[in-house]
């Protein structure tokens, strides 16, 4: 190209074709070299340390009692979320009903059970047979059919559960009432004006519009009550957490089982985040403009 | 035309202390297209809301095809009716809504279909038949398994059309359907309204073209600050309005 000294009207040529340099990001190589530097000391620490005591590690990671332990918080984990939720929707159906008696109960309940330290309930419920030694059915200050003994009815286990479920339903209630009001009014209208009976205008309409939002948050629920299963180690259930305590309380091999119970729960959350995504598919359909990609939906 | 199919006497609806409808009484009959015209504010959406009972009325009558909406009567009592009730009884009517309100979640055919099967029970293969039929009719065949997302502002408010008829109502109410359309998207669905009307189905219809209630109403109702404040024919409405407050609002829209 030749530099002319008169500028002129109109070129006869095609516009001149320049060359696009992309803009520098030193810093961002910075960053990165700063980060695989870090990365690699910390992998060689993992590797070198002796601390880490890997062949404990690989000795306890599928030992049988560490197996069993896992179910046991497996199973902590499925029931407090399953009844938790179930509990929770109907809170959040009562606060959201037209019955200012039903919602100012829910209200409390969720009130209640966010004020008090999930690890205070549980000592609470573990102790619930020194309060009332004896459940009674009967007529109320009246005479009584049958009499159950508390410590029968509530094992060390069912009063864990009952207290993670507990516990859990005042978040599930939250989190279920928020993804409800956060669908358009309109829907449930639509719904009433074409006579759509009630149950099925919830379960049908409003709830799988609903579930977009409570999706990414009752997932956060389900993890961190996962890991939260852990405070039941207080009252002495054989959990993971409680159980690897029971093993380096022999051994005194602390860091490696810490690694074990911390390596289970990386593995499972992992497989929760994982089914999180396929759920979250299945009720991205119709979601957004684009046919073919859900992914601005997730 | 036939009996009187929708009866409004002396209604009236208050928010707050905002009396939105003070006192209306109007007549449909059986086959008859009502436009109801008026100012943003004179209530006529309101009015439209409490013939299927969206809205519960303070005082007056409701009442469709002879059948009171929302009370039962005994003697000189209204008693509410059941939520179960009023559901049953708004599949007599059907609704379109300005902003059409199809359910994002679910195709096109189960939008129409829902309906049909949930609240009149009837068999899903049946209600799938004739849901095509409708969809044809308002000439959406090829599009009964998009997501109502997928469709254009015009093509969604002619699915939602065919959601209402599929309920095979008595009366078909619509609630200023073009008014969230883009222009060009108005005709499409204006058509589908017109072709409706040529069939001879009961309908009241919100809306501010004039041209629309011209063109294919039996009557028109011009509402104002909560009253009917003239009806008649729309050569007499339209053409030589009688009331001050319809000439106003008629140079202001023509």
């Amino acid at each position: 190209m030749s530099v002319s000294a008169q500028p002129r009207l109109h070129a006869p040529e095609d516009p001149p074709v320049l060359k696009v340099v992309p803009a520098r990001h030193p810093w961002r190589w910075v960053g990165i070299v700063a980060v695989l530097v870090l990365a690699a000391q910390f992998v060689n620490g993992l590797v070198t340390n002796p601390g880490w005591d890997w062949a404990t590690f690989a000795r306890f990671i599928t030992a049988e009692s560490v197996l069993r332990a896992v179910l046991v918080t497996l199973e902590l984990t499925l029931y407090g979320t399953a009844i938790g939720f179930a509990l929770g929707i109907v809170l959040a159906l009562m606060r959201l009903s037209r019955s200012r008696f039903l919602a100012a109960v829910s209200w409390t309940y969720t009130w209640a059970f966010r004020s008090i330290p999930l690890i205070v309930q549980l000592l609470f419920w573990f102790n619930i047979s020194y309060l009332y030694q004896e459940l009674r059915l009967g007529i109320p200050f009246g005479p009584t059919f049958v009499g159950f003994d508390t410590k029968d009815l509530i094992s060390p286990m069912g009063a864990a559960v009952l207290g993670l479920a507990l516990h859990q339903a005042a978040y599930a209630a939250e989190i279920v009432r928020s993804g409800i009001i956060s669908v358009d009014h309109g829907q449930l209208e639509a719904a009433a004006a074409l006579g759509v009976p009630r149950a099925r205008q919830f379960r049908r309409i409003i709830l799988p519009q609903a579930m977009r939002s409570i999706l990414p948050n009752a997932t956060n629920e389900v993890i961190s009550l996962f890991k939260g299963t852990s405070v039941v180690s207080v009252v002495a259930i054989g959990e993971l957490f409680y159980q690897v305590q029971v093993i380096y309380g022999r051994n005194a091999r602390v860091v490696a089982l810490l690694m074990v119970a911390t390596a289970w729960y990386i593995a499972l959350t992992t497989l929760l985040s994982i089914a999180q995504h396929y759920v979250e598919k299945h009720y991205a359909k119709g979601a957004t403009r684009d046919r073919e990609g859900w992914k601005w939906a997730r | 035309m036939g009996e009187v199919m929708v009866h409004l006497q002396g209604v009236r609806k208050s928010f707050g202390d905002n009396e939105v409808l003070r006192g209306v009484d109007l007549e449909v009959r059986a086959g008859e297209v009502v436009v109801v015209l008026g100012p943003s504010g004179s209530g006529k959406s309101t009015l439209l809301r409490t013939i299927n009972h969206l809205e519960k009325v303070d005082a007056g009558l409701v009442s469709v095809d002879g059948e009171l909406i929302g009370y039962r009567r005994r003697g000189d009592r209204l008693h509410e009716l059941r939520e179960r009730e009023v559901l049953r009884q708004r599949t007599h009517i059907g609704f379109v809504f300005q902003n059409f309100n199809l359910f994002p979640h679910l195709t096109v055919l189960e939008n129409v279909v829902e309906a049909p099967v949930s609240a009149q029970r009837r068999p899903l293969d049946q209600a799938r038949e004739r849901a095509r039929a409708l969809l044809a009719r308002v000439g959406l065949s090829e599009k009964e398994s998009a997501y109502p997302r997928h469709l254009s502002g015009g093509q969604q408010q002619r699915v939602a059309i065919a959601r209402a008829l599929a309920l095979d109502p008595k009366v078909l109410l619509f609630d200023e359907p073009t008014s969230a359309l883009d222009p060009e998207l108005v005709g499409e669905v204006l058509d589908v309204i017109k072709d409706l009307a040529r069939s001879g189905t009961t309908m009241v219809v919100v809306t501010h073209e004039v041209g629309f209630a011209r063109e294919v109403a039996d009557t028109v109702v011009f509402l104002d600050g909560g009253v009917v404040v003239e009806q008649g024919p729309p050569s007499r409405v339209l053409d030589d309005p009688q009331h001050p407050r319809t000439r106003a609002f008629l140079s202001k829209v023509l």
